[in-house]
Parts: structure tokens; C-alpha cells; sequence
């Protein structure tokens, strides 16, 4: 084989465009440079922001000390929220539901609920008709035929705030999750508004805001709550057919209407563990 | 170390570059992507719960009005009321108790707002008081007979017909409609005040209907021209007592 032959040879095997190893790891290092830089950037920054919040935080502790003689702090672990529902109790007047809204400024649309009640009509052909015009906020018209009605009832609906919620787990951001004090909630900065969420929620709980395009849901008034005050459906029933307490605490008004009342769940088959616990609760109720 | 790192491959050192800087750009990637307090306390932002914590407030509960206003709160404590918060009718207020003269809470005193608990239907629970805002004393606001915070009215219902409209509407048009309800009921007079703690009573016996039904039983004193129709008590329905075919509001109905 002749030179020109090997060279020929050589150029088919190499291709002039081909970059040899050297300059592929270069431009490797040169692309990799500006995230390399970004990252250096973004961790110095968080640590500054860390250090001057915890001063912040330290000089507040201590204004906070000095003004009501070290008063705990909010500590979520120390709780674990839960409600009850009395249905022979609910008078159907969506009191709850207008004070929802107001409270949480949730859209004054007949589509959008935090809570509302529905109203439940037993046929005796085992039938059973559920309505709740406007979520139960402008009254329930009487139902006009009364004839072949076994009973009719009110069944106040909310987020049952599961211990295995199915919509945490679908979230592909972690947008929303369970705190500590076993309250779901919503991170609306983060969530990106796929709807997976409110497709999984087997209660419907959850809707999309029309405004913001992330999803909603009732947070049990948790602004109220750390606060030490009850939510606002809570607040405002004038039956007390909502109870709102903790679930393990002997001394919670909760533990007291469970132990006093048959309690079930809604759609317990289905493991979600509610911590939303339904008193007199007629077994048509889905 | 010179000598460890020749006695390395190359191929292996070059590698090792790779790698050192594969792993470089995952962390400054992990660290640009995942927000500051995500993974604080869980698969969240722990800043989120922060934010939502910090949210405002608009119903200020139930003792925050007492502060103020000590004489109602006192009244409706011991009234029917007692667990309705103030806030139900005189809607959120926390602006109230932040500035007290720049936001007055409204007072709905008109027919539409009370009917919202108290209008009849057939979904709301057993003995909760209901009544039909067509029927019950047209246009007068409801304020007019009944104080909000203490919602009993001021005297209790002088007639039957005030609470059971339907049975004494029935009754008129009925060959009953010459008795009293008191011919067959005998009510305590608390019972306009707690209807539920003090029942009237019923008749209970067969007998009681005979006192006018019977064969050869006379009639009623003070209806000396009234003529009941009689039955023989031993043969008619003995099995039976009488409401269970005969509705005594309404005798010969249906």
C-alpha cells in the first residue's frame, strides 16, 4: 500500500468535519461554565438572606419574649387538626359557605367552593337526589313533590384533610402536601396548575382558580388557626354542627364528639383516611 | 502522589475529569432548580406555609364582640341564640374591631335575611323552629315581634292555630271543625314557651272517640244539636284504634 493510499484511506475513516477529544471536553467545560457560575452566585445569596432572616428572626424572639414573657411559639407538631360534622345538626342555611368565601376570598361565582352544603333527597325507589344551588349560599327551594320522599337531609362538604391524601400524591412540583399539623394545603407560587390534583381528589374539593390558575382548596382557615382561632364555617354555624378540634388531644372538643356520636368517613373503602368525621351520617351520602 | 497518579490510566484520569464535572453541573443544577426551603420540613416549600400563615383575617370571633358590646352578648347568651355568633348576622368584622366607627357592621332587619335559617323545609332537622314566610304575619319585619338577640317572642302564641297552621286549617273544613283542640289535647301552658319540654297530650283509647261514637252515646254539652255518627264499638275495627283508619283532623277524608 502506497502513502497516498494510506492517506487516502485515513481521510474516508476521519471525516474533516469530525472534533477530536481535546476540543469536545473544552467546549464541555466552556458550556458547563455559566451554570457552574449560577450556582456559585445562588448559594452565596441564600446564605446571606439565611443569616440576615435568622437575625431577624432572633430579634424577633426576643421582642416577642420581652412583650408577653416568652409566649410558645406556633409549634405545628404539637398539633393535629381534625372536624367534626353533625349532619342531624346542619339547617342547610350556607351560612358556612358564605363565610368561606369572605374569609378566603374565594371567587363569588356559583362554580368555586371551599365548603358548601349539599342537600340530599331519599326517593323509597332507593333513589336519591343531591343538589346544592350556589353551594347552599341563597337557600334550598322546597322540593315541590314531596310524594315517594323517604327523608331529606343537609350534609355540609369540605377537603376532608386525608392522612393519605391522593392529590398530594399525584403533584408532580410538590405544590401541595401535608403539614405537620396535618392540614393539606396548597403552594399557589409553585404549582403550575396541571389540574392532576382536582382530577385526583375523590371529593371534589378542589377547583382551579379562574384568576391565578392554580388550584384551590380549604386550608381549615389555617391563618385563623395558628392564630388560635377556629375556622370561619366553624365560627359562623349557628347550629354548631361543625366541630373543629385536634384528633389526638383527650381535652379536644373533637374527641368529645366522637366519642358521644357514631362517626363515619366519606368514601372510607377508598383508604384516604378523612380526618373530616361525619356524625348521623346516612349511608346513600357519597 | 506524582507517582499514584501515573501509575493511573489515562484513559481513567480523563474519565475521573468527565465525572468530577458531570456531578459539578448536577448539584449547580439541583441547586438552581429546587426553591430555597423546599425539603425543610417535608416534599414542600417550607416558605409556603409562612405565607399562607401570614394571610389576613376577616372574622374576628365570637369574643371579640364581648369586649365592646357586653349587654347584648350577655343577652343572647341566655337567649336561643346562644350559638349563633354575632358575626352570622352582622357578617365579618374584623375591619369593626380595627376601627370601630369607620366600619359599622350591617344589621339585616328585613323579611328575606331570618327566613335564610328559619323559612320551612323539609330537609332541616326535626324541632328546629320553622315558619312560612307567607303565611307568617305578611310584610311586618320580623324585628317588629322578635328581638334578634333574644328571639323568643314576647308573649307565647295565644292560638293553636300560630304553630300548627296546617292541622287547624284542615280541622275548619272538617266535621270536626265545631271542636276545640282542647276537647281532645290538654296542653300545659309552658307548652307555647318550650314546646318540646311540656307535650300536650293525646288520646289513647278507642274509648275516647266512643265518649261521642258509640252506639247511644250522647252528645257533646255544650254541641247539643251536633249529631256524630255511631258505630258499635264491639264490632267496628275492635282490632284496631281508631286514628289508624280515621285522621281525627280530618274523620272522613281520604
Amino acid at each position: 500500500m502506497t502513502d497516498d493510499a494510506r492517506a487516502a484511506e485515513g481521510a474516508a475513516a476521519r471525516p474533516a468535519s469530525e472534533i477530536d477529544r481535546r476540543s469536545f471536553v473544552g467546549a464541555c467545560v466552556a458550556a458547563a461554565a455559566p451554570l457552574l457560575l449560577t450556582a456559585a452566585h445562588q448559594g452565596a445569596a441564600p446564605d446571606t438572606a439565611k443569616a440576615g432572616a435568622e437575625g431577624g428572626a432572633a430579634a424577633a424572639d426576643t421582642a416577642a419574649q420581652a412583650a408577653v414573657a416568652g409566649a410558645p411559639r406556633y409549634d405545628p407538631r404539637q398539633h393535629y387538626y381534625g372536624m367534626g360534622v353533625d349532619v342531624d345538626k346542619c339547617i342547610g342555611c350556607g351560612r358556612c359557605a358564605v363565610a368561606c368565601k369572605e374569609e378566603n376570598n374565594v371567587p363569588r361565582d356559583p362554580h368555586h367552593f371551599r365548603t358548601w352544603v349539599e342537600r340530599y333527597i331519599l326517593h323509597d325507589d332507593a333513589d336519591a337526589t343531591v343538589d346544592s344551588p350556589n353551594g347552599g349560599i341563597d337557600g334550598f327551594p322546597a322540593a315541590v313533590d314531596e310524594k315517594g320522599v323517604l327523608r331529606s337531609f343537609f350534609v355540609p362538604k369540605l377537603c376532608n384533610h386525608c392522612a393519605n391524601p391522593p392529590c398530594v400524591q399525584v403533584c408532580p412540583v410538590g405544590a401541595t402536601f401535608s403539614t405537620e399539623d396535618g392540614v393539606v394545603l396548597v403552594d399557589e407560587s409553585y404549582c403550575i396548575g396541571c389540574r392532576y390534583c382536582i382530577q385526583a381528589c375523590p371529593y371534589g374539593a378542589r377547583f382551579l382558580h379562574p384568576v391565578s390558575k392554580t388550584a384551590q382548596k380549604c386550608t381549615f382557615c389555617y391563618h385563623r388557626v395558628v392564630q388560635g382561632l377556629v375556622p370561619a364555617c366553624v365560627e359562623v354555624c349557628p347550629t354548631s354542627a361543625r366541630i373543629f378540634g385536634e384528633v389526638h388531644r383527650p381535652s379536644s372538643p373533637l374527641t368529645r364528639f366522637r366519642r358521644f356520636n357514631a362517626i363515619q368517613v366519606l368514601k372510607p373503602a377508598l383508604n384516604t383516611e378523612p380526618k373530616v368525621f361525619y356524625a348521623n351520617l346516612d349511608g346513600q351520602v357519597r | 502522589m506524582g507517582q499514584f497518579l501515573s501509575s493511573v490510566p489515562p484513559q481513567v484520569r480523563r474519565l475521573s475529569v468527565v465525572l468530577v464535572l458531570l456531578l459539578a453541573a448536577y448539584f449547580a443544577a439541583r441547586r438552581v432548580l429546587i426553591p430555597p426551603t423546599f425539603g425543610d420540613r417535608g416534599h414542600y416549600r417550607a416558605a409556603a406555609v409562612d405565607s399562607i400563615e401570614k394571610l389576613p383575617i376577616h372574622y374576628a370571633g365570637r369574643e371579640a364582640c364581648a369586649m365592646c358590646h357586653p349587654q347584648v352578648v350577655a343577652r343572647k347568651a341566655a337567649s336561643y341564640h346562644r350559638g349563633v355568633a354575632c358575626e352570622v348576622c352582622h357578617g365579618p368584622a374584623v375591619a369593626h374591631t380595627t376601627d370601630p366607627m369607620g366600619h359599622k357592621p350591617p344589621a339585616p332587619r328585613d323579611r328575606t335575611f331570618c327566613p335564610t335559617c328559619h323559612a320551612y323545609n323539609p330537609a332541616r332537622p326535626t324541632g328546629f323552629p320553622q315558619i312560612d314566610p307567607v303565611q307568617h304575619n305578611p310584610v311586618a319585619p320580623c324585628v317588629t315581634c322578635h328581638n334578634a338577640h333574644d328571639p323568643t317572642p314576647p308573649h307565647p302564641p295565644e292560638s293553636c292555630a300560630a304553630c300548627h297552621g296546617s292541622i287547624a286549617r284542615t280541622k275548619a273544613v272538617s266535621p270536626h271543625a265545631q271542636l276545640a283542640c282542647t276537647e281532645c289535647h290538654t296542653a300545659d301552658s309552658r307548652h307555647g314557651q318550650s314546646p318540646r319540654a311540656f307535650l300536650p297530650t293525646k288520646p289513647a283509647t278507642r274509648d275516647f272517640c266512643g265518649r261521642c261514637h258509640a252506639t247511644g252515646a250522647a252528645a257533646p254539652a255544650h254541641l247539643p244539636n251536633a249529631r256524630p255518627p255511631k258505630v258499635d264499638m264491639a264490632t267496628h275495627g275492635e282490632r284496631y284504634v281508631c286514628w289508624q283508619c280515621h285522621y281525627p283532623h280530618f274523620p272522613e277524608g281520604r
